[in-house]
């Protein structure tokens, strides 16, 4: 069932500032009595119908995290590479798209795929060794390719040529002048990306195109809806990534009308160590605990930290180091006699640029194969195991910038076990004590979910699986 | 002493004193800095907060010119003239609806009415608003001046009744008409922001009345209806508000607001701001004892506060030499540091840092090395 | 806020003085400014009071409007405001230069100085923005006809508006954000728009601290608003007698000569202290010395300048009233690569700008210990100069292996980061780097190209490059995902009579 919101009572009106959310073309959401296999497969299904019908000029897929949008992309270009439609695929970042070759090329061995660069760019490892892949800084020497790949920031500088399809990868990264600037490439579009995500953001302020249907700040997607509302908006309804732990955790907090479940069941993953934590300690309390229930909070004692709060830089390098002492094993449906997780299986994510540096410095050469980094940059990854320096631990105040609903939904949704999080005491105080007085302007949808009611939402949560540090 | 109850807790903290009347600005300027203890008790007690800043000597600044005034009433009149028909005009074909009749009810318009009191108003509106809830029919219905009610701290407050309900098949808006312009499709986001808590908080209260009565309370919609100057005219135009967000903001607040009790428990028992007016009604209390009864209550002052709360002025003074004065960012970028003193010792290395400080002093004491540095003119 | 900044307003606090955040100015001050000081109308859009303007600080022209919902009368002061402001911007056209384009292949024309507008504060420059915005439709003919200085004013005025958002413009400017660009106070950025606190702060009487001629400066009897909204009170207990006493003048021309005249004086002892007060700003900006690079971002806007002035020459239509998809994602474009640029530049300019990057580890200082400047890399195809320094440092250095840097001292040359050693003593950190670029043509650097043992010099991650401009869509191919081509109200076009109409119905 979908959530359907009340608009006007008399037909044929317009509602201007409320975004419905969309009933899903394809699938049934989460909680239906579908195995998640067969769901995601039917959603699958109903994307490539959709594409193949030609009705539309553009097809929306919303992927939850871990829901499969990359399979989706692959088999979705496969598809119409076969059916001998020349293709573009848009994407965000150079690494999306060595990602994209990577899997595209493996899935159809025979398909030539170009992949277009900057001049400067020189192919990594798995672009390089699969044959059918060509390289070029210009359309024009990638002749041959069925399927040209590249980012949106190299499309843009592609004056011409027009191809009948394009696949654009995660389009809620992508700002809409971005879109504006590659969209005279393409005829029809399937666009495709997590709308729980962060927006795309600009360095510059200005308020002069707010409540425009074509701002340029706001999503590819926001833009392309509202000038073609009609258009189909298919989601995809179950996490492969998330564990039966997170997943309506997650769906709850961050995707509240639309929801997604769990691919797979408790029975199917789990982690363990190797190795007891002897003296236990709050440490290992915590990973045990993330063992076990797929969540810990690992919780310092209250006080207002710089943003490079030390201590909580520590206890996150410690947190990941223990992990890796302790030996950890994990289970799942892809390894059923387990694997051990080793440090480029695991991720320590921070809202800032300075905190990623203060927890890598704390990581030492033990931890170097760990990754560090911020929620921007974690977007779209997966890890076993992931430690997050909650947003707002040891914060006065509150900005936007660490209530966004987006940032606190990348952090907790990149693992596959278990997610440790680790703040200050008090943020529940700082959530009750913040003002209201978020300016509101004409004509622009509201964003759901709220970034307080997240926040407060995920705290609820994680507030039963507290270990108090020591 | 027997203990009283919070109702009765809070009339002793205002003294002898009407409680001051709420509306949606007041309720709505609930949310805008919920950590301040001192602005809860003041609120919740209903004390006049302008004259307790005026008496000891912090007036508030904030006026309105009467041009604003003229210029707010005019148009409102302009729209609900003829029986509201201008606005019916913009509910009809700006937003599309095909109501093919509407009455006008105003509530406040029989004469008389002015005595009754508020308990008697609120059970007239809520009368008419339940006989139009169940009326099914195709006729509409635009309410002028209902009496609302809602609860703030355990009491039920009035609102003071200057909005329009918009009632058709069985559906209600809020309208809100505002004086300040749309200019090409934009407005003043700080207004808007006001506007849209402000039929928040109708909203609400006609939920609340309508749930009461045993109605499902999404029939009155989240989306509100913004009717302001097009452009530099006097025309009206309307917009649809999204106020759902506010709805959650004011829900959490108002249910903070039944926590009044922690707080109270905490301060001395015999806190009061009677200003114990004569019989001629000039306030006899020392305004020292007020200072005294205002500092037992702890503040939470930020820059933002000028703007929205009358005791600005006299908690500003009274955060003279904090880096709260200075602004939430110049804080943080202090190191958190509450006292400007403190920030600057530790940053000249002349005041060890305590263990919790070690961190900022570091961060202060290379930020003035730095600033030194440059002052001095070394290359860049 | 950075903590070079928090910490210099903790100064000021402390001192009771307002303290330098920059050591140069990072704006261009014209010689021949032109200040502006406009009141508005109380719960009105944007309707015109009073303003003071002109260039002579002991000769301003006080425009009044007495009945300001008149809508006649607004436009005889946008006709007034034009006959001030127009002879201004023509008096900046008579000299231009030749500037090479396209590798010195074409020239084009800019004028050698361009115009330079002062309000008070941001609300000000919105409210010369809506000021524009009503009245650059107006039609000279028609029903309601205007003068027709008043759409090319309209036009004007919209343009100084739009080129004030453009990061490092200069040519309108607020006077409250000029000086906090410089100075921080003892009170908060809310408090800094308060144009006199702010100058109370900077620049205090004799005999005063900044802190106690701020809370002076706070009382509207002395320091009335520096506008565009008036004091409540004056309007309550001044403007409305005598805007009423005016309208009951009705045609006798003695009696409403006499409240005209009362009401200007009235409005003119609002607007004479912040008219002083943008004096006084101007004049301590332009004690500070110009950065080095003002002069170049002022021939930008010397540029933006002539580029406008000559397609109003061929009969340019108005702005529209808002931008089309393509414009304004190409504004957007030019807006963020001015922003970067105008950070990176100050930083360049300015030491106390570059600090606050030293703290955040984006760019260190240190002497250089070590240098192989005649380093030959011959790994490639083809021998190639690449010296190598390494410097000590104490600040806390963030960049990493690989990462490139750029000197400020030596803009054309590239570093390359190749180690970053944490010294073992905790004395600082030892960087190691090759450089690229600006070493003259031979296999020996030019002299002075590498950094000596000894030098002291500067690295950042901030770039000065050339960033190319984006390739955007023509206007009328805008794509099917943006809306299609733009409607008129997104293009510039000839205002039509229901254009003109808007103002009076």
């Amino acid at each position: 069932m979908t959530t359907t919101p009340y608009r006007w009572v008399l037909p044929g009106t317009p509602s201007l500032g409320v975004v419905a959310p969309r009933a899903g073309a394809g699938a049934g959401p989460a909680g239906s009595a579908v195995p998640p296999d067969e769901a995601a497969r039917r959603a699958v299904a109903g994307v490539l119908a959709e594409l193949s019908s030609g009705d539309h000029r553009g097809v929306v897929v919303d992927s939850p995290p871990g829901a499969g949008k990359s399979t989706l992309v692959v088999r979705a270009a496969g598809e119409l590479a076969r059916a001998g439609e020349p293709l573009i695929v848009v994407a965000q970042t150079n690494e999306q798209v060595d990602d994209l070759i990577d899997r595209l090329a493996q899935a159809e061995p025979d398909l030539p795929i170009g992949r277009l660069s900057a001049n400067d760019y020189t192919a990594s490892e798995r672009v390089r060794h699969y044959s059918t892949v060509r390289v070029a800084a210009k359309v024009a020497d990638l002749g041959g390719s069925s399927v040209i790949i590249g980012t949106a920031a190299k499309w843009a500088m592609v004056p011409e040529g027009r191809w009948p399809w394009a696949i654009v990868d995660e389009a809620y990264q992508m700002r809409s002048d971005a879109l504006l600037r590659v969209a005279g490439r393409f005829d029809r579009a399937l666009f495709v990306g997590d709308p729980g995500q962060l927006d795309p953001f600009s360095t510059v302020e200005t308020e002069r195109w707010v409540g425009l249907t074509w701002d340029p700040m706001q999503s590819a997607v926001a833009a392309l809806l509202r000038h073609n509302p009609e258009l189909p908006v298919h989601r995809l309804p179950v996490s492969w990534r998330l564990p039966a732990s997170a997943a309506p955790v997650v769906a709850e907090a961050f995707y509240p009308f639309t929801g997604f479940s769990a691919g797979t069941t408790e029975a199917q993953r789990s982690l363990s160590f190797t190795t007891a934590g002897l003296g236990g300690g709050p440490v290992d309390e915590a990973l045990e605990l993330a063992a076990s229930t797929g969540w810990a909070l690992y919780e310092l004692p209250a006080r207002h930290t710089l943003r490079t709060d030390a201590e909580a830089a520590a206890a996150c390098a410690r947190l990941a180091l223990r992990l890796l002492e302790r030996g950890a094993v994990a289970v799942s449906e892809r390894d059923p006699a387990g694997r051990p997780v080793t440090a480029d299986r695991i991720a320590i994510g921070a809202a800032h640029r300075d905190q990623v540096a203060a927890i890598r410095s704390q990581l030492g050469p033990a931890g170097a194969g760990i990754t560090v980094d911020t929620a921007n940059r974690l977007q779209g990854r997966e890890y076993d195991v992931t430690i997050v320096l909650h947003p707002l631990s040891g914060r006065r105040d509150a900005t936007a910038f660490h209530l966004e609903a987006g940032r606190l939904c990348v952090l907790t949704s990149r693992h596959r076990h278990a997610c440790v999080v680790v703040a200050r005491a008090g943020i529940a105080e700082l959530l009750d004590a913040h003002p209201s007085t978020e300016p509101v302007h004409l004509n622009v949808p509201v964003k759901f979910p709220d970034g307080w009611e997240a926040n407060q939402a995920m705290l609820a949560r994680l507030a039963a699986h507290r270990t108090t540090a020591r | 002493m027997t203990s009283m109850n919070t109702a009765e807790r809070l009339a002793a903290i205002r003294g002898g004193a009407k409680p001051k009347r709420h509306n949606a600005r007041t309720i709505a300027a609930l949310t805008r800095n919920p950590g301040c203890a001192r602005r809860a008790v003041l609120d919740c007690a209903g004390i006049d907060k302008q004259r307790l800043a005026a008496y000891v000597d912090f007036p508030a600044r904030f006026g309105q010119s009467q041009f604003a005034i003229a210029r707010g009433n005019a148009f409102e009149a302009q729209v609900k003239a003829d029986g509201a028909a201008e606005l019916l005009t913009l509910l009809r074909e700006r937003l599309g609806l095909s109501i093919p009749e509407v009455a006008y009810d105003d509530l406040a318009s029989v004469t008389g009415r002015e005595q009754e009191s508020p308990e008697v108003r609120y059970a007239r509106t809520r009368t008419l608003l339940i006989r139009a809830a169940t009326g099914a029919g195709d006729a509409g219905t635009l309410f002028d001046h209902p009496l609302l009610r809602i609860n703030v701290a355990g009491q039920p407050v009035y609102l003071e009744p200057d909005l329009i309900a918009f009632q058709a098949g069985g559906r209600f808006h809020v309208v809100e008409i505002k004086s300040f312009a749309i200019v090409d499709g934009q407005a003043d986001a700080g207004k808007v922001s006001s506007a849209a808590i402000q039929s928040a908080v109708y909203v609400l209260a006609m939920r609340e009345l309508l749930a009461e009565a045993g109605f499902d309370p999404e029939i009155v919609s989240h989306d509100v209806v913004l009717v302001c100057p097009r452009d530099f005219s006097n025309r009206p135009t309307a917009v649809l508000v999204d106020v759902r967000k506010q709805l959650a903001v004011l829900r959490r607040q108002l249910g903070r607001m039944t926590r009044i009790d922690e707080l109270l428990a905490a301060l001395p028992p015999d806190l009061s701001f009677d200003l114990a007016p004569d019989a001629a009604g000039v306030p006899t209390r020392d305004p020292a004892a007020i200072v005294t009864a205002l500092r037992a209550i702890d503040a939470r002052y930020t820059p933002d506060c000028l703007a929205v709360c009358e005791l600005a002025y006299f908690c500003r003074h009274e955060a003279r030499g904090c880096t709260a004065a200075l602004g939430p960012a110049t804080r943080e970028a202090l190191g958190g540091i509450d006292r400007v003193e403190t920030a600057l010792a530790l940053a000249h290395d002349v005041l060890p840092p305590a263990e919790e400080q070690a961190e900022a002093a570091a961060l202060l004491q290379a930020a003035a090395r730095l600033r030194a540095e440059a002052l001095a003119g070394a290359p860049a | 806020m950075s903590t070079l900044v928090a910490l210099a307003r903790a100064e000021a606090v402390a001192a009771g003085f307002a303290q330098r955040t920059t050591t140069v100015r990072h704006l261009h001050v014209a010689a021949r400014p032109l200040v502006f000081v406009p009141l508005s109308m109380a719960g009105e859009a944007n309707a015109p009071l009073a303003a003071l303007v002109g260039t002579d600080p002991a000769a301003p022209r006080l425009l009044v409007v007495p009945q300001p919902r008149n809508r006649d009368q607004r436009f005889r002061f946008a006709a007034e405001l034009a006959e001030v402001l127009l002879p201004y911007l023509d008096s900046f056209r008579g000299v231009a230069e030749a500037v090479p384009v396209n590798r010195g292949k074409e020239i084009r024309h800019r004028y050698v100085d361009a115009p330079q507008v002062l309000v008070p504060n941001p609300a000000g420059i919105q409210f010369t923005r809506l000021l524009g915005r009503s009245t650059r439709f107006r039609r000279t003919d028609g029903d309601y006809p205007v003068h027709p200085s008043v759409p090319l004013l309209g036009r004007w005025l919209t343009f100084l508006a739009d080129r004030a958002e453009h990061p490092g413009s200069c040519l309108l400017l607020a006077m409250t954000e000029a000086l906090t660009l410089h100075w921080a106070t003892g009170q908060s950025p809310l408090e800094d728009n308060h144009l006199a606190a702010l100058l109370a702060w900077i620049d205090p009487p004799d005999g005063l601290t900044g802190a106690e001629a701020a809370a002076r400066a706070e009382d509207p009897l002395t320091w009335p608003p520096a506008g565009p909204l008036t004091d409540p009170t004056f309007d309550n207990e001044v403007l409305a007698p005598l805007i009423a006493a005016y309208a009951e003048a009705g045609d006798d021309p003695g009696r409403q000569a006499r409240a005209r005249e009362a009401l200007a004086e009235a409005l003119r002892g609002q607007l004479a202290p912040t008219w002083r007060l943008m004096w006084r700003g101007l004049a301590l900006l332009r004690d500070l010395p110009p950065g080095a690079r003002v002069a170049q971002r002022w021939a930008e806007d010397r540029d933006a300048f002539t580029g406008f002035a000559s397609y109003l020459d061929e009969g340019g239509h108005p702005q529209p009233r808002r931008d089309g998809a393509v414009v304004a994602a190409q504004r957007l474009h030019r807006l963020e690569r001015a922003l970067q640029s105008y950070a990176v530049q100050r930083a360049y300019d300015d030491p106390l700008v570059m600090a606050d990057y030293r703290l955040t580890g984006e760019a260190f200082v240190g002497e250089v210990t070590l240098a192989d400047p005649n380093r030959i890399d011959d790994s490639g195809r083809r021998r190639v100069l690449r010296p190598r320094i390494m410097l000590r440092t104490t600040d806390p250095v963030q960049v990493t292996p690989g990462t490139a840097v750029y000197s400020p001292d030596r803009p054309q040359q590239k570093a390359r980061v190749v180690l970053v050693t944490p010294r073992p003593d905790g004395t600082g950190t030892d960087v190691v780097l090759e450089l690229t670029g600006g070493l003259g043509r031979a296999l020996t650097p030019a002299p002075g190209s590498v950094p000596e043992v000894g030098e002291r010099v500067c690295y950042t991650t901030l770039s000065d490059g050339f960033m190319p401009p984006g390739e955007f869509p023509a206007r009328e191919e805008t794509p099917w995902t943006h809306g299609g081509p733009p409607t008129a109200d997104e293009e510039a076009v000839e205002p039509t009579a229901e254009d003109a109409l808007e103002e009076w119905e």
